[in-house]
């Protein structure tokens, strides 16, 4: 079983496929904060503008009969995020920043959970135990 | 006590049109797409209206009626908008009812907090202005005896403006008032998870609003909103929402060179310093009543105070109060005004909070209280409720360090002052704080060091006009409900006059 950041479900990949029909080739951007935010935005490759020194290519997903699709994060937002695993969900819901599937009343969701001891090795993370707040 | 009916029912206050069109050049236009979505409530998440899928034309057309009606608007004098915004005040104070039951059906909070914040608050926002505008001058350098330069305040012509879905009416007055105030015309899209209290107010004051100064655009972001935001004949694009979304408005407005506003999001610490416990008196009931503003429009709040910062010496008997208090957090019928929280504004954000109530579990953090969904029952088994929610932990975890945007609160210690500041700005946003203390001093002296647009001092949750609001760090830019929010709706115009009789000896 290779390693692997981010991963999606059977239902958000149907979704992507579907809206790939639309708006042709895709991106995931995380966002952070306020109404809409700590949700993953899906958008047509080039719309976003991401760049080397404020985010992080967290994963290039593979999801079948599609080309592949960059996932990021912005750098600050990774620091807090390393040490868990991201599942792309889809539920459903209503509007979502810019993000393509709004109309379509549903919502990608991220789901979470630490990532094993194996994977931390295997990503170079060294754990830090944070301080006593 | 009462109890409101539904929109709609019989006794209500008030009744949805099944359809909202956009509303255009001073008139309700059928989208150009001939589309439709449906508007739920969250209160029982069914269906209770349509709303126009306004697109790219749809916005095309707005910003056209935008500008032909700044022809005469943009040249109106002060006196006359004025008035008019203390029409539209007058009206909406008339209205308060009516205006109080539709911002909680669309929106899902307590009637309670829209007919004591949300709505008062709005009328107050159009007075604010009304006297802002009037009271602003201009001003004069006199640069020698023979120059002078002048300085005019002039609108900026069409601006854009998407508006947030936890205040909707507010939210949307924080960014009118101003706009108007200053000449501008408008161009607005409502968030599409609460797209129609908007279109009430617009039924009450449509007739005091000069044709094509306000337009509404209903729709969904991709459709609606980048259309707007990436338009090249808008002077000014304003936006509160997250921070993927603010990029992207900064990115086209880079595109077209023109000033953004943004108001992003927020963790805001909350820190309770140990005096605070030195007396069970009045003031520690109002500290224990700022511990759990936290569940205030159900955490749907950029600035909810959703870390708790508590000082070791008193954290014991502090939070167990504290605990006793979010116990009594009444939730039930958002149209009860006994009701103290309602629901969470719609299906995906209820999601997303329970994903976060999972993340917290497997960080180790520990749940003091709530942490599920709620079930009230009857018609309102269908709605988003979520238990008002503390977790116990450390500061670098996610949920301490991730906008949650529900009523979950994360709770930790610290042992002095540095500690406390430290945490307080170990975050990437700096929108609001909260410090408590009975000495001036500390109060003073947190209050400066934290890294944040607002600190509340012995207070939380206050937002009356004329207090600046806006973010530091990855907050956001600008401040809004203060005059100073004039000047981002505004050129500055210089005539540099010279009154010298000769020439300047150049050529």
């Amino acid at each position: 079983m290779p390693y692997s950041r981010v991963e999606v479900t059977g239902d958000a990949a149907d979704m992507l496929r579907h809206l790939s029909t639309t708006y042709g080739r895709l991106m995931f951007h995380q966002s952070g904060g306020c109404c809409d935010g700590s949700s993953p935005m899906c958008f047509p490759v080039g719309m976003f503008m991401t760049s080397e020194g404020a985010d992080v290519l967290l994963e290039t997903l593979h999801v079948e009969g599609l080309d592949p699709i960059e996932f990021y994060m912005s750098a600050s937002q990774y620091e807090y995020w390393k040490y868990t695993h991201l599942t792309i969900d889809i539920v459903p819901g209503r509007g979502s920043g810019f993000s393509v599937e709004a109309p379509e009343g549903k919502r990608f969701l991220i789901r979470s959970r630490m990532l094993t001891e194996d994977e931390i090795e295997h990503f170079g993370l060294l754990k830090k135990v944070p301080e006593q707040a | 006590m009462t109890v409101y009916a539904n929109p709609g029912k019989p006794g209500s206050v008030m009744t949805y049109k099944t359809r909202y069109d956009n509303f255009i050049g001073g008139k309700y236009v059928a989208p150009s797409s001939g589309q439709y979505f449906e508007n739920i409530t969250p209160v029982t998440g069914q269906v209770f209206c349509e709303m126009a899928r306004g697109n790219a034309k749809d916005i095309d057309l707005a910003v056209a009626a935008g500008w032909k009606a700044f022809e005469t608007w943009g040249k109106t004098s002060v006196t006359e908008r004025a008035i008019i915004l203390n029409k539209i005040a007058d009206v909406m104070e008339a209205n308060l009812e009516l205006l109080a039951v539709a911002e909680t059906w669309d929106n899902g909070k307590p009637v309670r907090e829209t007919m004591a914040a949300d709505i008062p608050l709005a009328i107050d926002h159009f007075r604010y202005f009304a006297g802002a505008i009037r009271a602003q001058e201009g001003s004069i350098g006199e640069l020698d005896h023979d120059t002078v330069a002048y300085h005019f305040h002039e609108p900026l012509g069409v601006v854009g403006q998407i508006i947030p879905w936890n205040f909707p009416i507010l939210m949307a007055v924080w960014k009118l008032a101003p706009a108007l105030a200053a000449g501008n015309c408008i161009v607005l899209k409502p968030a599409e998870q609460t797209p129609s209290s908007i279109h009430v107010l617009m039924g009450l004051i449509e007739h005091l609003i000069p044709d094509g100064a306000l337009n509404i655009v209903n729709g969904f972001g991709i459709e609606a909103g980048a259309p707007l935001a990436s338009h090249n004949n808008i002077r000014k694009i304003a936006f509160t929402g997250e921070t993927t979304t603010g990029r992207l408005i900064m990115q086209y407005a880079s595109q077209n060179l023109i000033p953004v506003t943004l108001e992003l999001g927020g963790k805001s610490p909350n820190v309770f310093f140990e005096d605070v416990a030195a007396q069970k008196d009045s003031y520690y009931e109002k500290a224990q009543e700022g511990f759990t503003m936290f569940a205030l429009n159900q955490g749907e709040v950029c600035t909810c105070p959703s870390r708790a910062l508590v000082q070791k010496s008193i954290y014991d008997g502090f939070v167990a109060d504290g605990m006793k208090r979010v116990a009594k957090v009444i939730q039930g019928n958002p149209l009860d005004t006994n009701t103290m929280i309602g629901a969470q504004s719609s299906n995906d954000q209820l999601e997303k909070i329970l994903s976060y109530i999972d993340i917290g579990k497997q960080e180790g953090a520990k749940l003091l209280i709530g942490g599920e969904r709620s079930d009230l029952g009857g018609e309102l088994s269908g709605g988003y409720y979520m238990q008002p929610t503390v977790f116990e932990g450390k500061n670098s975890m996610r949920i301490f360090q991730e906008e949650i945007f529900g009523p979950v609160l994360s709770l930790t210690s610290f042992k002095d002052y540095d500690e406390a500041i430290e945490i307080a700005n170990d975050t990437l946003y700096g929108l609001g704080a909260g410090v408590w203390s009975r000495s001036a001093d500390t109060l003073y002296r947190s209050g400066r060091a934290i890294q944040a647009g607002r600190v509340w001092s012995n207070t939380y949750h206050q937002y009356p006009a004329h207090a600046a609001f806006g973010g530091y760090k990855q907050s956001g830019i600008g401040r809004e409900n203060h005059k100073m929010m004039l000047d981002h709706y505004q050129q500055t115009k210089n005539l540099l006059v010279s009154y010298a009789e000769g020439p300047m000896g150049f050529f």
